[in-house]
């Protein structure tokens, strides 16, 4: 469709949408709107972001799509329940600004959450059209969409409103998403909140997981500016555990409740051998050298190297492999391979990124799996020594469990091997605050509230959950916000009539 | 938070030491743990430096590096008052410091950097510290004056003799540990070929040891595995497992493998920056 079609057909169909005649026959037929992208070819040299974004009409066309269901089961598909159908009516009609606060109601990061959530198996896989064609990627695009009204408001000053001093101090642990919407919401009720960060740069795996072509760090730069104009305290190199404990923070530096909002920062190797080899790497290492220290320009305007490797193997089937792999071919690799134990229809990543990474050129080889990994004399990676796989009965994730298929051992011949099969919790904050409740994952237990077994401390995110979602780490965030400022009201009272 | 020198000295041609601004390492710090630091924002490195001490009342803590590459170069180029822009620890575990008896503390080259507050820690933990330390040369031997003061035998070597015995440190090493008592425990930090070597001395002469490992890190708080070595024939991460491990038990030759990773890249980085390092602004902040 050219862009004078697509203008053309949006006009015809806002008359027939005025005089309130669209029907749902009429909704059905209208295409679906494709992301503009980066080509293919051209963009695995450079870390721009691939999908460019839609235009207005774009958006006004996508949006008419939805049929605006009596019962909006998108709503039930969202993570934190944004009044969807409402913010895609608004766009419809143009009302950009009143999508975007309709959206906020809920969500505080939506140009982060409409490029990373996996809008496939939330809202878009209830979504009544989506069902219609019996395919997620057909349903209304409610994560373009919501990308849409949030990038126009890119360059808005606006700060959202702080109630008056409370006097009550919040400690909130980790810059990522859990964290930032945490802040976000206790500084809204008053209280004073230093956000503190191990890393020297905020924004916790949005910033060193998710690599520039996905999501341009400014975006996530301009939610963190925010908190600090609303008066958040940010402190980096900071690291909660060894710096100072959880106990110090709460009993000498008089922080009256803290949000554990580390996520899960600890490598998951496969304990195979040869897994210590030089050029074998966790997701993990390659993509905070690339992404957050920016050794894709190692030599120019960066000083961390990272290999420029030439044939690459990443081990995983989600997100994370996804990136490791359109990352190595970003980093000049002429050959990328992505191996995977299960098939495509098991893979936990993004129809999107999966996709995406197919056009760049990344060769999949699916049920299969490295058993060891070769070296030469110098101990530098020459090869992995794989084996087949067949799927059997579901196993505890409800997948169907991958089989290794005896004899079946082959080599690819690689430089480079990028392990990128999960992230568990890191165990510093277990090990260093006693009293605190953890599972047998190493994960923090908390009730529905996400409070944990310390009193005044409360948890979310990854740290909670196991390696998960942006949206899922702020929904969390945003609940134990607010029996945070419930708790600190109570605080304060009790403290004011100690003090009669 | 700002990180300001606030007194800087040069060692020996490239050993530089530095008191540093870190009012929160200062404070939390136990001998035997590092710190992560990078210049600047624009891109710098992070690169892993033990702290050599540290005077929580000044709130300062003590840096010695070796310049071997671009950072520890553009340290070593910074002057007193400068900042540099992120400091982040204290890292690892703590040396494990207790009444051992009588123990035997190796330092080798810049090793003896790391060795001083774990010996210190360990004299004042009641143990009799005999300590040898060693350089190539008579330039490279730092501590000294230090190590003198909480020893309660030195031992000073450099293999060419310039300097004290002509010998390497597994000489002397070996004779005291064939001493009757044999010392109760070892300590040996300096390059990975030196640790390697003098394991192999106390291995054969059945004196547990500790060593400290120095490999590449890139977060130092264990979410990249970056730093991994083989202990035992399982990895384990230098930046949160150690940096001491159990010295019959380190891979020292995977490590130095690992270790070469990126030599490419550091040479042609140095280069670079000896051409035209001098344009690079101090004015970094």
């Amino acid at each position: 469709m050219t862009d004078k079609e697509r203008k053309e057909l949006l006009r015809q169909l806002l008359e027939k949408h005025k005089r309130g005649e669209l029907k749902p026959a009429d909704r059905y037929k209208i295409p679906p709107q494709d992301m503009p992208e980066q080509d293919a070819v051209k963009r695995r040299k450079n870390v721009n972001e691939v999908a460019t974004g839609y235009t207005e009409t774009h958006a006004r066309l996508e949006a008419l799509r939805c049929l605006q269901c009596k019962k909006a089961p998108c709503i039930e598909g969202c993570p934190v329940q944004i009044r969807i159908q409402d913010f895609v009516a608004a766009i419809a009609d143009g009302e950009f600004k009143k999508a975007l606060d309709i959206i906020k109601e809920n969500s505080l990061l939506p140009a982060v959450c409409g490029r990373v959530c996996p809008q496939e198996v939330q809202c878009q896989q209830t979504c009544t059209v989506g069902l219609k064609f019996k395919d997620p990627t057909k349903a209304v695009s409610v994560g373009r969409l919501e990308r849409y009204v949030a990038d126009l408001d890119q360059d808005s000053e606006s700060v959202p409103v702080v109630a008056p001093e409370t006097g009550m101090k919040v400690a909130v642990i980790g810059s990522g998403p859990g964290g930032i919407v945490a802040a976000a919401d206790t500084r809204r009720a008053g209280h004073d909140v230093t956000i503190f960060e191990a890393f020297h740069k905020t924004g916790g795996v949005m910033v060193y997981g998710i690599p520039e072509f996905r999501l341009p760090k400014a975006i996530v730069q301009k939610e963190i500016d925010v908190l600090a104009k609303m008066g958040v305290k940010i402190v980096c190199n900071f690291v909660v555990g060894r710096t100072r404990t959880i106990e110090q923070l709460m009993k000498e530096d008089g922080f009256d409740a803290v949000y554990v909002g580390v996520g899960a920062g600890l490598p998951r190797f496969m304990g195979i051998e040869g897994e210590s080899l030089v050029g074998v790497y966790s997701a993990n290492e390659y993509l905070t050298r690339s992404n957050l220290m920016k050794a894709y320009d190692f030599g120019k305007s960066a000083d961390t190297p990272i290999l420029r490797s030439k044939k690459v193997a990443v081990v995983g089937g989600g997100n994370v492999a996804m990136d490791s792999a359109r990352t190595a071919v970003r980093l000049g690799a002429e050959k990328v391979y992505l191996v995977y134990r299960r098939t495509e229809k098991e893979m936990p990543a993004r129809i999107e990124e999966v996709h995406h990474a197919k056009e760049e050129g990344i060769e999949f080889h699916i049920l299969r799996s490295p058993k060891r990994v070769i070296g030469d004399e110098n101990s530098h990676v020459t090869a992995i020594e794989c084996l087949k796989y067949k799927l059997g009965e579901p196993d505890e994730s409800g997948r169907r469990r991958p089989i290794p298929i005896e004899g079946s051992e082959f080599t690819i011949e690689v430089d480079t091997l990028i392990i990128a099969i999960g992230n568990a919790a890191n165990p510093l904050i277990r090990q260093t605050t006693p009293g605190l409740e953890f599972n047998k994952w190493g994960n923090i237990v908390v009730d529905d509230d996400c409070k944990t077994s310390m009193e005044g401390v409360y948890a979310g995110g990854d740290i909670v959950l196991g390696a998960a979602t942006v949206i899922l780490a702020m929904g969390q965030g945003r609940i134990a916000a607010a029996a945070m400022n419930n708790y600190l009201a109570e605080k304060k009272k009790s403290r004011g009539s100690a003090h009669g | 938070m700002s990180h300001k020198i606030v007194t800087k000295r040069q060692l020996s041609e490239d050993v530089f030491t530095a008191e540093i601004e870190a009012p929160l390492v200062a404070q939390a710090r136990k001998p035997g743990q590092f710190v992560i630091i990078s210049i600047n924002n624009e891109y710098a490195e992070r690169i892993p430096l033990t702290i050599a001490g540290a005077d929580p009342q000044k709130g300062t803590i003590r840096l010695i590096w070796q310049r071997v590459g671009k950072t520890t170069a553009e340290l070593a180029d910074m002057n007193v008052g400068d900042n540099i822009v992120n400091v982040v620890g204290p890292l690892g575990k703590p040396t494990h410091t207790e009444n051992f008896g009588t123990i035997v503390c190796v330092g080798g080259g810049i090793g003896n950097a790391p060795l001083l507050p774990i010996a210190r820690a360990l004299k004042e933990a009641g143990n009799k510290v005999i300590t040898i330390i060693g350089a190539r040369n008579k330039e490279l031997l730092i501590l000294e004056d230090e190590f003198a003061e909480i020893s309660d035998e030195l031992i000073v070597t450099t293999d060419d003799g310039s300097y004290g015995r002509k010998a390497l440190v597994t000489e002397p090493l070996k004779e005291v540990c064939q001493r009757e008592p044999k010392p109760a425990q070892a300590f040996v930090i300096g390059p990975a070929i030196m640790m390697k070597f003098c394991c192999e001395v106390t291995k054969q002469l059945n004196v547990p040891t500790l060593v400290s490992l120095n490999t590449i890190m890139v977060d130092g708080t264990g979410m990249c595995g970056g730093c991994r070595v083989e202990v035992d024939g399982q990895p384990k991460f230098v930046c949160v497992d150690g940096p001491e491990f159990d010295g019959h038990k380190v891979n020292f030759d995977l490590m130095m493998k690992r270790l070469d990773t990126y030599k490419d890249h550091e040479q042609s980085s140095y280069e670079k920056y000896k051409k035209h390092g001098c344009k690079i602004g101090l004015d970094k902040s």
